[in-house]
């Protein structure tokens, strides 16, 4: 199969919608939020109702603003709302408010790490149409309004992408930006980032475009992965035995494995935009976008640049400390009571992100600062590792201050060298094997031996004296 | 009991609040007045709550509290006004038993000064038509002369004024629906600046072009009730301030259009108008002025507002609040069986008109180009108001037709909207008085246009003319 693909360059473009991260709706102030009672978070506004009117929500621009400087766009002085008019039962007014002509922002671009560039071509900013529920041919389908009404970015790429992989790439780091910023939490499993993806295959080096499809609304990674490796591998077969593509929407079935044709371009819609004239067109000054621009964080990317070359973490860590603004944020106070990047950087990566679940949201349960605290602890060897974390453990479950806790448990005394030698002694009497085991390659043994002084000490001991004083004993 | 029937609202308002009558007594006496006129068919339905709501009022003032400008009036409201509890069908079957589930701002604002809504009136079904003959109630006729229409949209509301069945009624002018049906009955309508009055709750026609306004029997009625429904709302984001106060000017100029000059020639009431310019030259300075592109108002009006009304009729589609078709097996059907039983011929006509100007290949064509010939239009009276305060010009062509006459000649009664379709183009304040009986006695209205913003200049020209014109008579 893959002799098929060999022939041709995939060419794809991306239409990534995201959900905005705003309290309130876009044209309503009925609350933003995903998984309430259904139909509970409408208005006469969100429903449609006869006689209601949209009223644009600003910090519903704001934040496509910040995505707009996220990615470098152009953002217009002006910029007009359109209806774009179709029937469908979950679009409350049968029209749904977006853009056309003039969009909030144009061009813009994101960098794959192989240093490829994939341009955008615009964001606009629309609002999300409601959720259908198919119940059964007796009951028939109930509609959820919650959803309608709620703020959206599409972002619209030039058809730079080339792979499955690149795609997937590119998904990930808009996906990381948009969260960073706290632009859009871009929660995949809630449809809060989907993507549509347009492909078509053109034969190797050749720069005339071929036939493309559209794949609707594939809201994970993977499935954009697996579609697009269906879909290019699925036009390759057609095109190698001399067939045509169509022209088409498909959707992408995700227990089957592949992709149907959902309607030709004769069947396309008319969506016969034109202004919304109940929203008049807005402009946007140096100034507000200045604003804006002040509000904003550093991004992921100038992060990752700083811990590594200034606080001379390694690129892996970097990576993970900026894989979102809070554990970012997290490390970074951190340094403020304790400046040591590295060790930080570890016990972060080791000993807390074990504690939560992956691809969920989560705070981590200690403060900044008692992490720290307890890290500083045991650099500074008044506590080994292994006791650092149990006092974390402890000051997660009670909530006291690490020193508190250290003191109230005992944990400062610390063994004296006449108790380590006495243990060592004995051991050194009872067990001849260690002795002679020793001898050959000491290395192997110290850990034994530290092992045994610990468990004898309940681990109070200063396991860098305890092996110094084993070279006394045993050399 | 009094004849109230002849009072204007300020006069009833007066009575009302100097105690010398008592709210419940006005309402009672006009719900009576209505029930007994029902011939007319101008108010659809008489809100029954609105004799409690009086003796609220009543007890407020008797107890000395502070109360509202419009404290105890009744006021109608066009059925496309939205009163929280009531319905508001929009003279259309499909809306037939639609309650409103929130109120509109212009309803709120007048329950905020006190005012008592007795009832809605009748309409065009969604406010098209020029003669309230396409309504799911039944025509509308005219408060002169039975036989004759009430003139539309707003007919039930001028009818009402002008039949003395509400001293005061809201009506909404798109293309002219308040000022031809206050013409066509001897009353006064104005439509303010776009943007004046919140279109929040009131059903949308043209977006762009609606605005709701007061018809009374005169001018300071409507300019009190207008004042009182104006302002910037939060919930449209078009609307902008309240008027001006009365203006500081003590003379006016008033122009006269070329264009409808010439339009009106051969028509059998320009000598009418002409007599009544000579006699306002002592009083007015009158100038000529040019309009160039007015005529083509009424086509940019015939591509633009079909447009809106397309896009903001397509909710009405048997799926939430408006009646679904019984016979509708599929999600297709639902919509087309739907709306082909719900909506009337004339409303039908403008989607499908609205729907052709806006799809690709036509778009260009027809929507864009009447957006530039607005923006022509508008500068042009933008540059005609430098030199003069108002434009004077009649209302319409000539009084109140037939019942039925027009019916199927839908071009012929959208030329009605002739004379009043420039004001809405252009985004302007105009407003029609009564000035003049035609043949078999009907009244004729005058139209005075103002620039953007002037309705203090609108209504000081007004008052002026209407006392030289009585004493004149």
């Amino acid at each position: 199969m893959m002799g098929y693909l060999d022939k041709f360059d995939i060419v794809i473009g991306l239409e990534i919608h995201a959900e905005l991260s705003t309290k309130t709706k876009v044209f309503c102030s009925c609350k933003n939020e995903f998984g309430a009672e259904p139909n509970s978070n409408t208005c006469p506004v969100c429903t449609g109702m006869p006689g209601a009117l949209p009223v644009l929500n600003r910090y519903a621009v704001e934040l496509a603003i910040k995505a707009s400087l996220s990615f470098g766009c152009k953002i217009s002085p002006y910029t007009v709302f359109e209806r774009k008019n179709y029937f469908y039962p979950d679009l409350s007014k049968a029209y749904q408010i977006s853009q056309l002509v003039y969009p909030l922002n144009v061009g813009g671009q994101i960098v794959l790490d192989s240093g490829k560039v994939v341009r955008l071509n615009r964001i606009h900013l629309e609002e999300d149409a409601g959720k259908l529920t198919h119940i059964s041919k007796v009951v028939g389908t109930l509609v959820d309004y919650n959803r309608g009404g709620t703020p959206l970015i599409e972002i619209v790429t030039e058809p730079d992408i080339s792979s499955a992989d690149e795609a997937v790439e590119f998904l990930k780091k808009v996906r990381e930006a948009l969260m960073f910023e706290d632009i859009a939490r871009c929660k995949m499993e809630e449809g809060g980032l989907r993507c549509d993806v347009n492909l078509s295959l053109k034969p190797k080096g050749s720069t005339e475009f071929g036939t493309r499809t559209e794949m609707k609304n594939l809201n994970s990674f993977k499935s954009v992965q697996r579609a697009i490796e269906f879909e290019a591998k699925r036009q390759a077969e057609i095109l190698f035995e001399g067939g045509k593509i169509a022209q088409e929407t498909r959707k992408w079935d995700d227990d089957k494995g592949k992709s149907l044709a959902m309607r030709s371009k004769e069947q396309a819609q008319d969506y016969r935009y034109f202004p919304d004239p109940d929203l008049l067109p807005i402009k946007i000054s140096e100034e507000n976008i200045e604003n804006v621009r002040k509000e904003m964080v550093m991004l992921p990317s100038d992060r990752r640049k700083i811990y590594v070359e200034k606080l001379g973490l390694p690129e892996y860590d970097a990576k993970i400390l900026t894989s979102s603004k809070y554990i970012s944020d997290y490390f970074e106070t951190c340094l403020k009571t304790f400046d040591s990047p590295k060790k930080i950087s570890n016990w972060i990566m080791v000993d807390l992100l074990k504690l939560v679940k992956e691809g969920e949201e989560f705070v981590f349960p200690i403060s900044e600062q008692d992490l720290a605290c307890i890290i500083k602890m045991v650099e500074e060897k008044q506590i080994n590792k292994t006791i650092g974390l149990q006092l974390m453990e402890k000051v997660i479950e009670t909530g006291k201050e690490p020193l508190t806790l250290a003191k109230e448990m005992n944990l400062f005394v610390t063994i004296s060298d006449e108790q380590i030698l006495q243990l060592l002694e004995k051991l050194k009497a009872e067990n001849e094997k260690v002795v002679a085991d020793f001898k050959v390659s000491s290395e192997k043994v110290v850990g034994f031996i530290v092992g045994y002084v610990m468990k004898n000490t309940g681990g109070k001991a200063n396991g860098t004296r305890v092996k110094e004083l084993i070279k006394k004993v045993f050399d | 009991m009094m004849d109230y029937s002849k009072l204007s609202l300020i006069e009833i308002r007066d009575l009302i609040s100097s105690q010398k009558v008592k709210s419940e007594e006005i309402i009672r006496f006009f719900i009576e007045k209505c029930e007994k006129k029902r011939e007319f068919n101008a108010i659809i339905e008489i809100f029954y709550d609105s004799i409690e709501k009086a003796k609220e009022i009543d007890k407020k003032i008797a107890s000395g509290e502070k109360v509202g400008i419009l404290a105890g009036v009744p006021i109608a409201i066009k059925d496309n006004i939205l009163y929280k509890g009531h319905r508001c069908s929009c003279a259309s079957k499909f809306l037939e038993s639609f309650v409103a589930p929130y109120s509109s701002t212009v309803v709120k604002k007048l329950l905020k000064e006190d005012a008592i809504i007795l009832g809605r009136t009748n309409m065009d079904e969604f406010a098209m038509g020029g003669s309230c003959e396409n309504s799911c109630y039944g025509v509308c006729h005219n408060a002169v002369k039975f036989d004759c229409v009430a003139g539309g949209s707003s007919g039930g509301s001028a009818v009402a004024v002008a039949a003395g069945l509400v001293p005061c009624a809201i009506g909404t002018d798109t293309g002219g629906s308040i000022r031809q049906p206050a013409s066509f009955n001897g009353v006064v309508g104005i439509k303010p600046t776009y943007g004046r009055v919140s279109r929040f709750g009131i059903v949308a026609f043209a977006s762009s072009l609606d605005q709701a306004s007061p018809i009374a029997k005169t001018i300071e009625d409507c300019e009190l009730v207008l004042k009182v429904i104006a302002g910037r709302d939060e919930h449209d984001g078009t609307t902008i301030d309240g008027c001006n106060e009365k203006t500081t000017k003590t003379r006016f100029t008033l122009g006269v259009c070329k264009q409808v000059k010439a339009d009106l020639a051969s028509t059998k009431y320009s000598d009418k108008f002409l007599q009544t310019l000579q006699a306002l030259s002592k009083d007015f300075d009158i100038v000529e002025i040019d309009i160039p592109h007015i005529e083509n108002s009424l086509s940019c009006y015939y591509i633009l507002a079909p447009a809106e009304v397309a896009s903001n009729l397509a909710r009405f589609d048997g799926v939430k609040y408006t009646k679904r078709a019984d016979k509708s097996i599929d999600l297709e059907g639902v919509y087309v069986q739907s709306r082909t039983e719900g909506f009337g011929k004339e409303v039908k006509r403008r989607i499908m008109l609205g729907n052709f100007v806006l799809s690709s290949g036509y778009f260009d064509a027809y929507y864009n180009k009447a957006k530039k010939v607005q923006r022509l239009i508008k500068q042009e009276f933008k540059k005609a108001f430098e030199s003069c305060d108002c434009i004077i010009l009649p209302t319409t062509l000539g009084e109140a037709f037939k019942i039925g006459e027009k019916l199927d000649d839908p071009l012929s009664m959208y030329k009605e909207d002739l004379f009043t379709v420039p004001a809405n183009i252009a985004g302007i304040p105009a407003i029609s008085l009564p000035y003049a009986k035609g043949e078999k006695g009907l009244p004729l209205g005058i139209q005075f246009m103002a620039d953007a913003l002037k309705e203090d200049v609108l209504f000081e020209v007004s008052k002026r003319f209407e006392k030289l014109h009585k004493e004149e008579r």
